[in-house]
């Protein structure tokens, strides 16, 4: 049995499932960010001295942060913009970039968590490190969540470039536009949490 | 499954012949992506936690109506930390209250209503040959599973399980013991496994419907479950957000909801503080609200199926209805602060959310006066599906119309913290939805099966069910009209002026025990229909929706060939048609 439209459009429409999903599932997550957003500002508006982001974290590492996952968004449109030309060592290339660059924003984060801990600035110190630890924590398993998901199609998942090679680069794009949410939450998330 | 497999598992199974049974007993019963078998999984399993959270409920009545008396025989099986000699501890009553309406909520009436019969009726009422995403649905519901397990496990660890009430307030649900951590994880597997659910049925619903069905030829049902859909995507989510919250204030030290100055049994407790108590209840009730319409959305769908089948006729007004439901979900969206009123959170603010309760009643009010109306006129056919769908209207009636004066700031003051506030929301989910959702399983179980439940057992069954269920919630009107607090561990015995009422209390426990005997011909029926129903064809009802063009039940693929849609849901007694039904895909 074929689902219809797992592949081609449905015309009148004009978007296959998978495409009609990862929207929907990023409206879920925009609400997901959106709750904690507005619990930080309801936090910090309730408060009558709220830390200023820039005098207890490192902003330069948060920026390095910041053009790492930025040029990660950029190798991955080149990874399924490689596909569309049938370039598939191409693919392979930039899709092992965007991991590995999806890995060295990990790195930097666990530097800077260390960071922290040693200084003895947790959760339980106020409520501005409990919110910083909660949101970049939470952003942080969005990232690795989409790391397994591109190593996924970098590796085992590519088989299916011979058999369908449009419905893999569906994938790799639908996999890609998660990817670049993951990287807008960080453009809200430097500036909130760093920088105001 | 690769190719390979596929292959040899066919020839493995030639023997059996028919061609969806090329799956092992695994694949094509536990592990099924087909969305028939995941609903009638996720039906058994809603119709299960049901059954358990009555029975935590019964538990309750016995302590409220016979306050600090021990119960016969069963107390002692209880053990002594939770009812020593067989009288109930308080902790061990809010253990059962937290549970009944977690259980009742989020594993048995959306498992049941979304999960069941969103996934069973309505891939096949769009002509699609299953969902869009079988694979997740699949994961969908192993992930609710997961989260049953894990409220079913809660109740083992050392001191017990959540009791801090559903809504797990804070602080007092971040002080309680481990069994509310439990409670946050399983709710992060059931919020997962709707998120799952919904982008499943809207995109199946979007891509999948067949050739000709445009959106105003959608069953009422269809409707329903797209705009419960979109409600599950959109409120679930903060609801996630506040649990991580609340699992980093327990297990992290955060103060998220924990205020400055906090004080636990007469210490000052060790917090940073800062937090907002109020924080989790706007959080909680943004999701808790439209989680409101959540339950009622579908049994309106099958309510509609069911009374358009059996007047036939068309739905009257089923354009206003549908544009209702849409407005319905948005409004729902905008009147969570309206369960706040008592926390002093400003005049203002109640101000906004009384005036957005009041509007969303009238959309409420259309859906409930269109189905009234399309009985008018109707050569009304009483079966079971049918007695269950006409008691869903005036309970639901008395349930919506009850929730008028709790909308009002004012008026919700005196009421809120009472009895009447029990009554009211019971009103509309216990004989509304469920009614609604035993209609849908008499109706549909010809689909299902190829054969009918029995009558005079569903006959029995409604009889004895609608009576109880006015037995049990309506002396609730009258308690919580005294002023008795709905919060009390003896039903108000400790109060003085609660002593003209507390004589309702055993009338109402009476109510649910009596009613738990009359879910036993359901019971019966349920199981002995399977083999021995009366066996009919692909239409017993006569309708008109493209899911009875299916066989029943409907093989792996549901349909032969892609159906066509070729008018609207409901052509019932169309004039000069040669029989009262003109099905939906007949050319």
């Amino acid at each position: 049995m074929e689902i219809p439209y797992t592949v081609e459009i449905r015309r009148d429409t004009g978007l296959n499932n998978g495409k009609i999903g990862i929207w929907l599932f990023l409206a879920s997550e925009v609400m997901l960010f959106g709750a904690l957003f507005a619990s930080y500002i309801l936090l910090r508006t309730g408060a009558p001295h709220w830390p200023r982001g820039a005098e207890h974290l490192n902003v330069p590492l948060a920026t390095l942060n910041t053009v790492v996952l930025i040029a990660s968004s950029v190798t991955m449109v080149m990874a399924w913009a490689s596909l569309m030309r049938h370039r598939f060592g191409t693919f392979r290339m930039y899709m092992g970039a965007t991991i590995l660059l999806g890995g060295v924003f990990l790195v930097v984060k666990y530097f800077e968590y260390s960071a922290k801990f040693e200084h003895h600035l947790l959760p339980s110190t106020n409520n501005f490190f409990a919110i910083y630890f909660t949101l970049t924590g939470l952003h942080m398993l969005h990232v690795a969540g989409g790391m397994a998901v591109n190593a996924y199609f970098w590796g085992p998942g590519s088989k299916l470039w011979k058999t369908n090679p449009a419905w893999f680069a569906n994938r790799v794009e639908h996999s890609g536009l998660f990817w670049h949410f993951v990287d807008l939450v960080w453009i809200f998330l430097f500036p909130t949490l760093y920088l105001l | 499954m690769s190719d390979h497999a596929a292959v040899a598992a066919q020839t493995s199974h030639t023997a059996h012949g028919a061609h969806h049974e090329a799956l092992g007993f695994w694949r094509a019963y536990i592990f099924s992506t087909d969305h028939k078998v995941i609903g009638i999984q996720y039906g058994i399993s809603g119709l299960l936690f049901l059954f358990f959270g009555f029975s935590l409920m019964m538990l309750m009545r016995w302590q409220l109506a016979y306050p600090e008396t021990a119960l016969p025989l069963l107390g002692k099986l209880f053990g002594e930390s939770r009812m020593p000699g067989g009288t109930m501890l308080p902790e061990f009553y809010n253990e059962l209250g937290a549970m009944h309406g977690t259980i009742m909520v989020f594993l048995g009436v959306v498992p049941l209503a979304v999960g069941g019969f969103g996934n069973f009726v309505l891939p096949l009422q769009i002509g699609a040959p299953d969902m869009a995403f079988p694979k997740l649905n699949m994961f969908s519901y192993w992930s609710f599973f997961l989260g049953g397990v894990t409220m079913l496990a809660s109740f083992l660890v050392p001191g017990g399980a959540a009791q801090s009430g559903w809504t797990s307030y804070t602080p007092l649900a971040i002080i309680a013991t481990s069994g509310q951590t439990w409670w946050l994880i399983g709710m992060v597997f059931l919020i997962t496994s709707s998120l799952l659910g919904a982008i499943n049925f809207i995109t199946t619903t979007i891509q999948l419907r067949v050739k000709g069905l445009t959106f105003l030829r959608f069953p009422f049902f269809v409707w329903a479950q797209l705009v419960t859909s979109f409600l599950l995507l959109m409120a679930f989510p903060p609801l996630e957000a506040a649990a991580v919250m609340q699992l980093m204030d327990r297990v992290a030290g955060s103060s998220f909801f924990l205020p400055t100055g906090l004080v636990v049994s007469g210490q000052v407790a060790e917090i940073a503080g800062g937090g907002n108590p109020l924080l989790w209840q706007h959080l909680f009730w943004f999701l808790a609200h439209p989680e409101v319409y959540v339950l009622i959305l579908p049994a309106m769908g099958i309510v509609a199926e069911v009374i358009a089948n059996n007047t036939r006729k068309p739905l009257w007004g089923y354009r206003s209805m549908v544009y209702s439901l849409v407005f319905l979900g948005f409004m729902s969206f905008i009147v969570w602060a309206h369960h706040m009123f008592m926390t002093g959170m400003g005049t203002a603010m109640a101000a906004f959310f009384q005036t957005t309760t009041m509007i969303i009643s009238i959309p409420s009010v259309v859906i409930l006066t269109a189905l009234i109306i399309s009985l008018w006129g109707g050569s009304i056919r009483f079966n079971t599906p049918m007695l269950f769908a006409l008691g869903f209207l005036p309970m639901f009636g008395i349930g919506g119309l009850t929730g008028l004066p709790l909308g009002f700031n004012i008026a919700d003051i005196p009421l809120h913290d009472t009895y009447y506030v029990i009554a009211h929301f019971h009103y509309v989910v216990a004989p509304g939805t469920i009614f609604a959702l035993f209609a849908g399983v008499y109706y549909w179980y010809p689909k299902a099966t190829g054969r009918k439940m029995n009558e005079t057992l569903g006959v029995i069954h409604f009889v004895g069910s609608f009576i109880c269920m006015n037995v049990v919630f309506m002396p609730m009107f009258i308690i919580g009209l005294a002023g008795v607090s709905r919060r009390l561990f003896d039903g108000g015995a400790s109060y003085a002026f609660a002593a003209p009422v507390l004589h309702w209390n055993a009338v109402s426990s009476w109510g649910a025990w009596i009613m738990a005997i009359f879910q036993i011909p359901f019971v019966i029926n349920f199981f002995w229909s399977i083999r021995k129903g009366q066996k009919v064809g692909d239409n017993p009802w006569e309708a008109t929706t493209i899911e009875w063009a299916a066989p029943s039940p409907p093989p792996h693929g549901n349909f032969a060939a892609p159906p066509q849609a070729h008018r609207g849901p409901y052509e019932y007694s169309v004039p000069g048609a040669a029989k009262d039904f003109t099905p939906q895909c007949e050319a």
